[in-house]
């Protein structure tokens, strides 16, 4: 891998309230070289987003960092300044969020909202800012971009919406870029398009990506490395061909067998496919050892004992799991 | 956008209408008002003395012909003589109206350039000390009967610390007005502070602020073209209907500092039971809150585009 | 969510209220309208008389206590008519839709179009004072409110599982409406009404102090600061005491109201 441009570093976010703080992201550690488009899967409520929130600064009360680095370049974002931190958020790390709905301020034109980042981060007037906000709506492939500067959100549609996100966060053509599941939201028809979208703008850029998604099959394919996230922790991360082939944490191969694929059919009866029965925990209720045995169909009693460490794969890449394959 | 304005305004004449109807009847099909408005004020009047006003009055026409002279009148300015005065409605209302605007305007500018900052410092600084006593402060605001206060303020500035004069008109100037407007201000500045509090909680869990910081702008910045406008938006709908509950309390208040307005018009009038400057009065409060309402829409036109546009 | 302090403040408030109206004989150290003696006019606060006096010598302190039950029972009462009308038509609007739902809505925009206290004053001029007028004209004016939070909610539940049972059972819309809907969004219904309390208060309280609500000398708090105006100077205790009592009371009812809809209502459905 060449030189990476984020390495964050045993980083951990938590609750902090009137009581003990409740970790909810516990010593994450992820590595992203420069251009690399890098994956981060997990279902629904294991800490994605925390994740990638706590990377570009923007966790709110009341979760907190709580330990950690995260080194973008040669900064150590987790402890900057804040005036720093908002000099370089939009400029070399920016973010797209799930929800394009409600993403975008419904009072503003998008041209203003696009410009702004001009404005900000390039010093430009408005008139000048405008005038690269049409460029910048051209380049994410929206028609008659001198008209639709004018737009407000609302005129627009959920993948429309998106494409301006996307300007938005490409804008001032960040290092990084950390896309929440963008196309989580969205209609099933235009998710590939905004998908190959974000991929070919950043490539363009040398712009490199993190992808958010619950969808290992989405990720696999477009990243070269794959970071699995369970209950707050990374449980799996290898080269996402071999994550996919040859899953080695019970977790990941629960979600590789949830993937619907081609010649597989569905037997009478099973409602969808195999999905993992149970529910990630929530973060008051982490067990002590693993954090996955309650679902795990390996569980044995050592995986409740202690903490499980993490172990590296003879192929690269590491698992954290006893009884990996 | 011009279709919604005039459907506005159809709904806003329809409901003049209405009113006007419903006070007509209201104080129509109810006998004996006249009578008894004369008895109550105890004047000594002889029964056919009664009787030959009641039919100068028209009073003894079927409700229909008096409804149709009743709105063919109005529509021609013509509200009316009042009882007690037999001067003609139109003639008492129009000096006082001013005088009402004047301190309903005075008002609510007091209102917004208070409750306004007070919810947003308070939402900004949530969970502070500042948050606690701007929400005690706006509690205490909204259960404080607005006569009372007033008479607290009247004690408190004109007799004791001789700053400002009692009550009255005085030559219509400013300050005159200043202890009512307070008075009168009080409720909607306590209901737009709680208000302002909620919208700006609410704008500021919003997604698209979130955006906005990913964008990486300072907070002054995120609070001024974000923020504010947004929360604003939720908060105008609130100073339309405050305005026009206020046009309730100033009945009380214009009494209490004897302000020449229509409220406390209204007031003697219902005492003297003089139906035709009650009517007059009613459809002058009525029609000035919903003119207000329709600026309030108006408004809305020029800062929502999802309005605008739809 | 747990009670916050508005609940114990606001409802300790109101409990002492209540025992001060009810047991207003045994508290209060003098008639409160048969002891005028001009004797002891306008006397300042003092041993015999703790709140002080008023123009004709009666003892504040006494018709504060006896006031308290006015303000009470109309406060009470003006609000249980008012949510009685608000909540049939508001709930009948949300079942049934239609021409009567158009109806309704109608008749609501036209309520919030006129303020309370003039269409009250209209009523009483029609009606002419005394508490029967007052009872009907506050307590048929201000239901808006109310209707519009019962209709929304109707709206919302309607759908629901056990709505379309009750109804797939045979029960009659009465059956539905009151006993199947109503219990499930009392929750916003009762912030509502509670708040309502307050501003009824206020509102009699206004009404009496112009002279057009209860008729003197029964003792009201707004009516006995009627005259307080002209003695400001000289009484400034005639002024104060009534007053302080209104406020504290109607505060109570307001931060009651705050109380329940933390414990009630956590979305702020009747938030304004
Ligand atoms: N502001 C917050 N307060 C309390 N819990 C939170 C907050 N934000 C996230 N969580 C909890 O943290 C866990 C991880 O959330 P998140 O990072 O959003 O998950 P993901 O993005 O993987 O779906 C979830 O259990 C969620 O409920
Ligand atoms: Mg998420």
């Amino acid at each position: 891998m060449s030189e990476p441009i984020l390495d964050v570093r045993d980083l951990s976010v938590s609750l902090v309230g009137s009581g003990p703080p409740i970790g909810a992201v516990d010593r994450v550690n992820l590595t992203i070289g420069r251009g690399e488009v890098f994956g981060l899967v997990g279902e629904s409520g294991c800490g994605k987003s925390l994740c990638a929130l706590a990377i570009a600064g923007l966790l709110r009360q009341p979760m907190q960092v709580t330990g950690g680095q995260i080194m973008l370049g040669a900064t150590d974002l987790a402890t900057i300044p804040q005036r720093q931190m908002r000099r370089m958020r939009g400029d070399d790390v920016s973010m797209i969020f799930q929800e394009p709905m409600t993403a975008l301020n419904p009072l503003m034109t998008v041209g203003d909202q696009i410009g702004e980042m001009f404005v900000l981060h390039r010093g430009l007037s408005r008139r000048a800012a405008r005038k690269k906000a049409i460029e910048a709506l051209d380049q994410v492939r929206v028609s008659s971009p001198e008209r639709r500067i004018n737009a407000y959100p609302h005129q627009l549609s959920g993948g429309m919406r998106q494409r301006v996100m996307i300007a938005i966060a490409l804008a001032c053509d960040p290092k990084l870029l950390i896309a929440d599941e963008p196309t989580t939201a969205l209609d099933v028809t235009i998710q590939a398009e905004i998908v190959e979208l974000v991929l070919e703008l950043c490539r363009a850029k040398g712009t490199a990506v993190m992808m958010i998604s619950h969808d290992l099959g989405l990720v696999a394919r477009i990243c070269n490395r794959v970071a699995v996230m369970y209950a707050g922790q990374i449980v799996e991360e290898r080269a996402s061909a071999e994550i996919f082939n040859h899953p080695s944490h019970p977790y990941t191969r629960g979600l590789v067998d949830a993937l619907p694929r081609l010649g597989r059919r569905l037997e009478r009866g099973q409602r969808r496919l195999t999905e993992i029965a149970g529910v990630v925990p929530a973060l008051h209720e982490f067990p002590e050892g693993c954090r996955f045995a309650a679902r795990c169909p390996r569980v044995t009693s050592e995986c409740t004992a202690a903490s499980v460490p993490v172990t590296q794969l003879d192929g690269g890449g590491i698992v954290r799991c006893l009884h990996h394959v | 956008m011009l279709q919604l304005l005039l459907r506005r305004l159809a709904q806003a004449a329809l409901t003049v209408f209405i009113v006007i109807s419903l006070v007509f009847v209201l104080f129509s099909v109810i006998p004996g008002t006249f009578t008894s408005s004369l008895q109550a004020d105890k004047r000594d009047v002889s029964q056919d003395v009664i009787e030959r006003l009641e039919d100068e009055l028209g009073l003894n026409d079927p409700l229909p012909v008096r409804f149709a002279n009743y709105v063919t009148d109005l529509a021609q300015g013509d509200l009316g003589v009042s009882y007690a005065t037999r001067r003609p409605v139109s003639d008492m209302l129009s000096g006082r109206i001013w005088a009402s605007f004047k301190l309903a305007c005075a008002a609510i500018f007091f209102a917004v350039c208070v409750g306004l900052p007070l919810g947003f410092i308070a939402a900004i600084r949530q969970g502070s000390w500042i948050d606690t006593a701007a929400m005690t402060f706006a509690v205490s605001g909204l259960s404080i009967p607005g006569f009372w206060a007033g008479l607290l303020l009247m004690y408190l500035f004109s007799l004791k610390l001789h700053l400002l004069p009692t009550f009255g008109y005085g030559s219509g100037g400013l300050s005159h007005l200043i202890l009512p407007a307070i008075t009168l201000g009080i409720a909607p500045m306590a209901l737009l502070a709680r208000t302002t509090r909620a919208a700006v909680l609410e704008t500021l869990n919003a997604d698209f602020i979130r955006t906005a910081r990913s964008k990486g702008m300072s907070e002054r910045r995120l609070v001024t073209r974000h923020l504010a406008r947004n929360a604003f938006v939720l908060v105008l709908t609130t100073i339309g209907l405050q305005f026009g509950s206020m046009l309730g309390g100033s009945v009380v208040i214009e009494k209490l500092f004897a302000w020449p307005g229509v409220g406390s018009l209204l007031i003697d009038s219902v005492g003297l039971r003089d139906i035709p400057a009650v009517q007059g009065a009613i459809l002058v409060i009525v029609l000035f809150f919903l003119l207000i309402n329709t600026l309030v829409d108006l408004a809305y036109l020029v800062v929502d585009p999802r309005i605008r546009y739809n | 969510m747990k009670a916050g302090p508005n609940l114990y403040i606001g409802g300790g408030i109101i409990l002492l209220v209540a025992l001060l109206a009810i047991f207003a004989p045994l508290i209060a150290p003098y008639h409160p309208v048969t002891s005028a003696n001009l004797m002891y006019a306008e006397e300042p606060p003092s041993m015999q008389f703790w709140l002080g006096t008023d123009e004709q010598g009666r003892d504040i302190f006494s018709r504060i206590a006896y006031g308290a039950r006015i303000s009470l029972f109309i406060g009470l009462a003006v609000q249980v008519m008012n949510t009685a009308i608000g909540v049939s038509l508001g709930l009948s609007a949300g079942y049934f839709g239609g021409w009567w739902d158009e109806f309704v809505q109608g008749l609501t925009g036209l309520m919030l179009s006129i303020p309370t206290i003039v269409f009250a004053l209209a009523l009483m001029a029609i009606l002419g004072p005394g508490l029967p007028s007052l009872l009907i004209a506050l307590g048929m004016t201000d239901w808006a409110y109310s209707c519009r939070i019962s209709r929304a909610q109707v709206l919302t539940q309607k759908s629901l599982n056990y709505v379309q049972s009750a109804r797939i059972i045979g029960f009659g819309p009465l059956h539905v409406m009151f006993r199947e809907l109503l219990p499930n969004i009392a929750g916003p219904l009762i912030v509502v009404a509670t708040m309502g309390v307050g501003s009824a208060i206020i509102a009699e309280a206004s009404l009496s102090f112009l002279g057009l609500g209860v008729i003197p000398p029964n003792p009201s708090w707004g009516g006995m600061l009627s005259s307080a105006r002209e003695q400001l100077m000289i009484a400034p205790w005639v002024a104060v005491f009534p007053g302080l009592a209104l406020f504290v009371t109607v505060l109570g009812f307001n931060l009651l109201g705050d109380g329940l809809r933390d414990l009630l209502d956590p979305h702020g459905r009747t938030r304004r």
